[in-house]
């Protein structure tokens, strides 16, 4: 059996599933509940200056007759007392010791503020901090979150005040709301933050009200812009984070990774991608903590079958496979093939590639059923037909090289080769 | 034994009676199916419905929130769409192409999902539809039925002024007097005429039968088309011994008091044979047992590779508990003191296929006995032949023979069961819109 065993910065938890910065993990009640279904760790509920919370605070995207595609929310940090937070936070640590202990913080912007509370926050026992420069609402009109992790060098000088006061690991939390995150986390990493997570939510409105005509979340006739997060996210989360891990500089720190992960699978691909563990928050909030029982199952199981022993073994495998447009190989060719045992005549793949693709495929009628072929010498290869089958490897793609040899855009630029072949 | 009415109490009736497929209870019911829908294209639903209704479409319009629009897409195709979501035999149409059988997976509840966009419309008396102004042109409808209704409704929109005439006291022909009432109720299909006459430019003449209280030469000569949606009435005879006793009744008389007069009133034996197993059949036999009959047996010359009725009706029998004697032929019904007593039957087998391939039954000469209080014929039913003979009216077996739904009397037009000699409503939708847009182009109008 794999050991799913992490160790993040030298904190050690029995798995690599941590809950985020969020409800979830923002009282005693829910972090030990947590821990009891299986949880490796918490990133406590961001702690910082009082505040006060509005109703109500979330909505969601449905699709297709599921439930919470994506879901988005304008709560701002913890709205509990300091004081009850941080003994909590020490019960828990006491209870569970195995597991990891992250707390979440956004100070006031002045460096007492963040020495004050750095301190109080260690002396519960807490294993690292997270902080949160990435909440895209209500603190950040205060100067805060987001508006911290949208500026470099203001990031780089709070991430400064930390460390000077900070005697466990620090991970600095990064925004979306940016068009890079790079310059954000290079900042913060030579600030010496010992580690990175991300990603926050993303701004966002769900939806319009197309009776009332006001947006979600609504609250006495308005809205605001809320935080999106969910499925929907884990694509634009990958890909920032994969510009981390690609990063020469950001790279060298440890990432967490977040955004959209509800399955092994998921959380799988974001370690693949460069994540040493990751973090959940959404997927929680929709089916409770009982899900990690078939990440830690479904984790271990695939590792076994890959022969994978550790974490180790596969975090970052997948950085290198992705590349720049022009190092493609344009002699890779292949060519859709539809199983005709297993097609059940749908006419999707015909549609979408008639309509909007190269209509490479041919339909011969038939009452009720028509039959639908590919025409090899129209198809690009551009996978619209698989995509939308709705058969399991209906339709495949099937390799037709146009030539053995490796040649990309740059080559084939040099060499004059035919262009617009299409 | 006897043959008595009132068997039952007042909630074994309406249990017995209740809507043999009950519709969605919530909206999210619905959307849950509605949203395994494919949206196939050239969809074989679509191409397996006689009136070709744009199924995903309809189905894509419930799950986008737009009801309107769903109905608005069942009707302009199946202007009775309601009454087919309810009576048509979906499992060898519409669902029973659906992709997902491929699959091995249950179809989508197309019938289901058609229920619930139009019941919402009735319930609504959503109007969907506008009436071009009228354009002068006058056509008689004989027949109130699906085929007289559907061409109305198609005729009325183009801005031609119809009236039918209706032998009846009520509208939807055989829907209304033939079809089981554990799939439409009276009212249901009292409301559905109500609703598609609601278009205006329709008037109903109930109680004028054409052959008694008005002739064909009159309506030619009042109107510039008329279009015959008569359907196939009466009752096929069996031509054997016995067969006027008291205790034989004719299957679509024994359904039609069933459906006018209410269930206690409706007399019906402790032991019935039923002959047939067309849909009438069925219907009759599970409505005897539903009636309260203590045995209901039915009878059927040929084997199960040739029942004219769908698998699905056969369950609904067996499910109820009725006997199924395969390869039986009546002979001769017994009586004693003038009652029936018992049906005597031929036992048959197939015979070799004949120059078209076709295998018919042949006697074995062998006998059998049921012993029975009560006889329903339901071996088909025989076209209005005296009307049709009487107008001079082309025919092959007196099914109305047209061209292009033209009979050989110009001006005259004709369709449903009285052209086909008896399929279902649906088709009968079909066949009258055909009928109509045959008028608008002999009327000019398009
Ligand atoms: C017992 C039974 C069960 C059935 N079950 C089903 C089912 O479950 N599903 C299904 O889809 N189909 C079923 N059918 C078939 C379906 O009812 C018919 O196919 C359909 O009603 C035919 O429509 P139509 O308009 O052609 O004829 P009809 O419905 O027969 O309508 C003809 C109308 O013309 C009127 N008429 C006749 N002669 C005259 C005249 N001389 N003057 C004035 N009016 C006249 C009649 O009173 C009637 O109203 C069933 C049929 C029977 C008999
Ligand atoms: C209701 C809600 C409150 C959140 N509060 C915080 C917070 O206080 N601090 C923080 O760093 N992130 C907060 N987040 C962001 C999550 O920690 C996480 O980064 C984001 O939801 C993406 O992960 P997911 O797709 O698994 O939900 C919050 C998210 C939600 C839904
Ligand atoms: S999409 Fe798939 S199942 Fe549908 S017609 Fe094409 S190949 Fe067949
Ligand atoms: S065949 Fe089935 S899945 Fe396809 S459109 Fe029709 S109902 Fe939908």
């Amino acid at each position: 059996m794999a050991s799913l065993e992490s160790n993040f910065l030298g904190i050690k938890s029995p798995n690599p599933f941590w809950l985020a910065s969020a409800p979830p993990t923002d009282k005693k009640y829910n972090v030990l509940r947590a821990f009891e279904a299986g949880w490796g760790g918490v990133v406590w509920k961001t702690l910082g200056s009082q505040v006060k919370n509005v109703s109500s605070r979330y909505s969601a995207v449905d699709y297709g007759g599921q439930r919470v595609m994506g879901f988005n929310n304008i709560e701002l940090i913890s709205d509990r007392p300091l004081e009850i937070n941080l003994k909590e936070i020490a019960e828990c640590v006491r209870l569970f010791p195995d597991r990891a202990m992250i707390v979440s913080l956004m100070a006031d912007n002045d460096r007492r503020s963040w020495h004050e509370l750095i301190k109080k926050v260690e002396d519960t026992g807490a294993h690292g901090l997270e902080l949160n420069f990435g909440c895209p609402h209500g603190m950040t009109e205060r100067g805060m979150g987001a508006a911290v992790g949208q500026d470099p060098e203001i990031a780089c000088m709070v991430v400064e005040w930390v460390m000077e006061a900070a005697t466990i690991p620090v991970i600095t939390k990064l925004t979306p709301n940016v068009h890079s995150v790079v310059p954000t986390g290079r900042s913060v990493v030579k600030a010496g933050t010992n580690g990175l997570s991300l990603i926050n939510t993303i701004q966002s409105v769900t939806g319009v009200d197309l009776d009332t005509f006001v947006p979600n979340p609504y609250v006495a006739g308005k809205s605001v812009f809320g935080g999106y997060c969910g499925p929907a996210v884990k694509p634009i989360a990958l890909k920032m984070l994969t510009t981390i891990a690609q990063d020469e500089l950001t790279s060298k720190v440890p990432i967490s990774g977040i955004g959209g992960i509800s399955t092994w699978r998921d959380a799988v691909e974001f370690m693949l991608l460069g994540a040493s563990n990751v973090q959940v928050c959404t997927a929680a909030m929709k089916h409770g903590f009982r899900i990690v029982e078939d990440m830690i199952e479904g984790l271990n199981n695939w590792m076994d079958e890959k022969g994978f022993q550790k974490l180790e073994d596969f975090i970052g495998k997948s950085v290198p496979t992705i590349t720049h447009w022009e190092e493609l190989d344009i002699n890779y060719h292949h060519i859709a093939k539809i199983n005709q045992d297993k097609c059940i005549h749908c006419g999707l793949c015909y549609i979408a590639c008639e309509d909007t693709s190269h209509q490479s495929i041919k339909l011969a009628y038939g009452k009720p059923y028509n039959t639908y072929t590919v025409i090899e010498e129209e198809c690009v290869g551009c996978n619209l037909c698989k995509l939308v089958c709705p058969v399991d490897n209906c339709i495949t793609m099937e390799e037709h090289r146009v030539a053995p040899e490796y040649v990309n855009w740059i080559e084939w630029q040099k060499r004059g080769l035919p262009l617009n072949d299409h | 034994m006897a043959i008595q009415n009132n068997r039952l109490t007042a909630e074994q009736y309406e249990q017995n009676f209740s809507d043999i497929h009950p519709p969605f209870e919530t909206q999210n019911a619905a959307l849950v199916e509605a949203n395994r829908c494919l949206f196939c294209y050239d969809a074989p639903c679509t191409k397996s419905c006689p009136t070709s209704i744009d199924v995903p479409k309809f189905i894509k319009q419930i799950t986008s929130g737009n009801i309107k629009g769903s109905a608005h897409t069942i009707f302009s195709s199946n202007i009775m769409g309601a009454g087919c979501s309810r009576v048509c035999p979906v499992e060898k149409l519409c669902e029973g192409s659906c992709v997902f059988n491929l699959m091995d997976e249950p179809p989508i509840p197309i019938a289901k999902l058609q229920r619930y966009s139009t019941e919402k419309a009735m319930e609504n008396n959503w109007q969907l539809f506008e009436r071009k102004p009228s354009t002068g042109k006058k056509v008689a409808i004989v027949g109130a039925g699906p085929a007289g209704l559907s061409c109305a409704h198609v005729l009325s929109k183009e801005g031609v002024d119809v009236t039918i005439y209706e032998k009846e006291s009520k509208g939807g022909g055989l829907m209304t007097y033939g079809i089981a009432a554990y799939k439409v109720t009276p009212q249901f299909c009292e409301e559905e005429v109500n609703y598609i006459t609601a278009i205006g430019g329709i008037e109903i003449k109930y109680n004028q039968e054409l052959g008694k209280d008005i002739s064909l030469a009159q309506l030619k000569k009042e109107y510039d088309a008329v279009f015959l949606g008569i359907g196939v009435g009466i009752a096929r005879q069996l031509e054997i011994p016995g067969e006027k006793l008291e205790g034989v009744v004719d299957a679509i008389q024994f359904i039609y008091d069933l459906r006018a007069k209410g269930y206690p009133t409706v007399p019906v034996g402790d032991k019935v044979a039923v002959i047939g197993m067309g849909m009438t059949a069925i219907d009759a036999a599970t409505q005897a047992k539903r009636l309260g009959a203590k045995e209901v047996t039915i009878v059927y010359r040929r084997t199960k590779d040739e029942m004219p009725c769908t698998q699905h009706e056969l369950d609904i029998a067996m499910l109820d508990g009725c006997e199924i004697i395969w390869l039986a032929a009546p002979k001769k019904v017994k009586s004693e003191k003038g009652k029936v007593k018992s049906l005597v039957c031929s036992k048959m087998q197939m015979g070799e296929p004949d120059a078209s391939g076709r295998r018919s039954p042949v006697d074995t000469g062998e006998t059998f006995t049921l012993e029975v209080d009560m006889v329903i014929k339901a071996a088909g039913q025989t076209p209005y032949e005296k009307l049709i003979k009487k107008f001079n009216i082309q025919h092959s077996a007196f099914k109305i023979k047209t061209d292009n739904c033209a009979t050989n009397i110009k001006g005259v037009f004709a369709g449903g069961d009285a052209v086909n000699g008896g399929k279902e409503v649906v088709d009968a939708v079909q066949a009258g819109k055909d009928g109509a847009r045959a008028i608008l182009k002999y009327l000019k109008l398009c």
